[in-house]
C-alpha cells in the first residue's frame, strides 16, 4: 500500500482549494423517477422535498413514459440484462443494428454507429476520420467532450469567435492548404440555448470544401417542425457531415449516444474510434427503450409542439416579469444573474418556493455571466410552469431584480 | 517594424479579445496574461507563414516567443532575413 498521509494529505488539499473557490459539486439525491414532480432529499439527511425539476435534459418528458418502459421491461425479457462484450466481439444483437437504422432515417444521415455515450462519440470521433495533415475549426463555445475529442486528435486545431460567420470563414481561407477541413459545432449551445447558424455555415463548407461536424444533444427529437433537429429548422438535412448526438436527453435519458453521418465516416468510427473498440456495447434494455422513442416520436410531433407552446409561455411569463433572459427559442431558458453568489442564493430560495433550478457561474459559464438555467420540457404541464413562474418572481422581489437592467444588477450585486 | 507591430497588435485584438474595452499594448503578455491560450496559437502562428512569406519552426514557436506583439515582431523578423 502506498496511500501514505503525504498522499492523502495532498489530496485533500486539493479538494479544500475546490472548496474555497466556491466551485465544490455536492449532489441532491432524488427518491422518485426522472418527471417534472420529484422528490428530492437536501441537504442530505434531510426529509424528501416535494420540487417541480426546472433543469432536466428530459425535454419530451420520456424518461418514464409508460410506453418506454414497457419496451425496456421486453428488451430485458428478450435480450437479456447485459451483453459482456465490446460491439464488434460478441455485443451486437439484432436491436442494435435496428436502433442504428432508426437513428439514419430519423437524422436524415447515411449510416450511424452506436456508442456507449456521447461524450464517447465526440472523444472518439476526431481521431478516428483525421490526421496530422488535416485541421479541425471549432466555435469557441462547442460542449467539453468535443474539446477532449479534438485533444485526442493529430489534426491541427483553430476556433472562430462565437457564432461569427465572417471569423469562420477567415479561418477556412487561412487553413485552405489542409488535406481535410472539419468545421465543429454545437446544434444547440447548452449553456447559452441559441441554436448554430447551420444554413451559412453548411453554404461556408461548400464553399471551402470542408466538412461539417454538429452535436445535436441539445436538439435530437424536439428542434425542427419534425424534431429532427437544428439542421432541420435550417433547412439543411442531409448536408450535414457528421451528426453526433444522445440517447440521454430528450430521447429517453437513460445512456448511449452515436456518430451518424456520412458511411464512410461511420466506417472508420467502427474501424478505428477506441471508445467504440474498448467499451461495452449499449445495454438490450436500453436499445430496446430507444428502440420505442424513435417509434413515436417519427408517429407524432406532439410531444415537441407541446414543448414548443409550453417553451413560449415561459420565455414570455418571465421576459414580461422583467427578468434578463439570454436570446433564443429553445427550451434552454439562462436567467440572467450576473453574479456567481446571486446565483447561488437565488437558486437555494427558488428549492424553498419547491422549484429546483441550478445557478451556474465561472468556469461553468463565463466570468460575470451567472445565471440560472431552466430547461422546459413537455413532461411540465400548466400548471407546473405556472407554480414555477409564480416563485420565480417572488424570489426576483426579494433580491429586486424585476425590471433591472444588467449594468443595474451588476452594480447592486456585483459581476 | 513599426508597421508589422500594428498588424500583429490588430490581428490579436481581433482574434482573441472579446471585451472591447480591453486594452492591450506591445507589450501585454498574451500567453502567460491568459489572453491567447496555447491552443489558439496555431492559428496565429499561420497568419504570421501567409502574412510574411516565411516557416516558422515548430521548435521556435514556443509559448515564450509568442508571449508578446513585440516578442512576435522579433521572431519574425528572425526569419524574413
Amino acid at each position: 500500500m502506498a496511500y501514505s498521509d503525504k498522499v492523502r494529505n495532498i489530496y485533500n488539499g486539493s479538494l479544500d482549494e475546490i472548496r474555497e473557490k466556491g466551485i465544490f459539486k455536492q449532489e441532491r439525491y432524488i427518491h422518485s423517477s426522472q418527471a417534472a414532480d420529484i422528490e428530492v432529499e437536501f441537504p442530505t439527511g434531510s426529509a424528501l422535498k416535494k420540487v417541480i425539476n426546472m433543469c432536466a435534459n428530459n425535454y419530451l418528458g420520456l424518461s418514464s413514459h409508460p410506453d418506454v418502459i414497457k419496451a425496456a421491461h421486453e428488451g430485458l425479457d428478450t435480450r437479456g440484462y447485459g451483453m459482456s462484450s465490446v460491439r464488434f466481439i460478441c455485443g451486437t444483437q439484432d436491436i442494435h443494428k435496428e436502433l442504428e437504422r432508426k437513428v439514419t432515417e430519423f437524422l436524415g444521415t447515411e449510416d450511424t454507429i452506436l456508442f456507449p455515450s456521447c461524450m464517447d462519440a465526440n472523444a472518439g470521433v476526431f481521431e478516428a476520420i483525421l490526421t496530422k495533415d488535416d485541421v479541425m475549426i471549432s466555435d469557441r463555445l462547442v460542449h467539453a467532450s468535443i474539446i477532449d475529442g479534438i485533444r485526442l486528435a493529430p489534426a491541427m486545431h483553430d476556433t472562430f469567435k462565437h457564432s461569427d460567420m465572417a471569423h469562420l470563414e477567415e479561418k477556412l481561407q487561412l487553413h485552405a492548404d489542409k488535406r481535410l477541413k472539419v468545421v465543429i459545432t454545437d446544434g444547440v449551445f447548452s449553456m447559452d440555448g441559441d441554436t448554430a447558424k447551420l444554413d451559412e455555415m453548411a453554404a461556408l463548407c461548400e464553399k471551402y470544401d470542408a466538412m461539417l461536424f454538429v452535436d445535436e444533444s441539445h436538439s435530437s427529437g424536439f428542434i425542427g417542425k419534425t424534431g429532427r433537429g437544428t439542421h432541420e429548422k435550417y433547412g439543411v438535412m442531409g448536408k450535414i457531415d457528421i451528426i453526433t448526438t444522445t440517447f440521454g436527453k430528450a430521447l429517453g435519458g437513460a445512456s448511449g449516444g452515436c456518430v451518424s453521418g456520412r458511411k464512410e465516416l461511420v466506417e472508420m468510427c467502427r474501424q478505428k474510434a477506441r471508445p467504440y473498440l474498448f467499451s461495452n456495447t449499449i445495454a438490450p434494455v436500453v436499445v430496446s427503450g430507444v428502440n420505442t422513442v424513435l417509434d413515436i416520436l417519427s408517429k407524432s410531433t406532439e410531444r415537441r409542439d407541446k414543448l414548443e407552446k409550453n417553451t413560449e409561455f415561459w420565455r414570455k411569463g418571465l421576459t414580461e416579469a422583467g427578468f434578463v433572459l439570454k436570446d433564443g427559442d429553445t427550451p434552454i431558458v439562462p436567467v440572467m444573474l450576473f453574479n456567481a453568489k446571486l446565483s447561488q442564493d437565488f437558486s437555494k430560495a427558488l428549492y424553498e418556493e419547491g422549484i429546483y433550478a441550478i445557478g451556474f457561474f465561472f468556469p461553468v459559464v463565463p466570468q460575470g455571466q451567472a445565471r440560472i438555467r431552466t430547461q422546459i420540457s413537455a413532461g411540465h404541464e400548466m400548471h407546473h410552469l405556472e407554480k414555477a413562474l409564480e416563485a420565480f418572481i417572488k424570489v426576483g422581489k426579494k433580491f429586486d431584480i424585476l425590471g433591472k437592467t444588467k449594468q443595474e444588477i451588476i452594480a447592486k450585486y456585483g459581476q | 517594424m513599426d508597421e508589422m507591430k500594428d498588424v500583429v497588435l490588430k490581428y490579436v485584438i481581433n482574434e482573441y479579445l472579446e471585451d472591447e474595452d480591453e486594452v492591450l499594448t506591445y507589450d501585454t503578455p498574451l500567453i502567460s496574461g491568459g489572453i491567447v491560450d496555447s491552443f489558439s496559437m496555431v492559428s496565429l502562428k499561420r497568419f504570421l507563414e501567409n502574412k510574411y512569406k516565411i516557416s516558422i519552426p515548430d521548435d521556435k514557436a514556443t509559448p515564450e516567443a509568442f508571449d508578446s506583439v513585440t516578442k512576435i515582431v522579433k521572431l519574425v523578423n528572425e526569419f524574413l532575413k
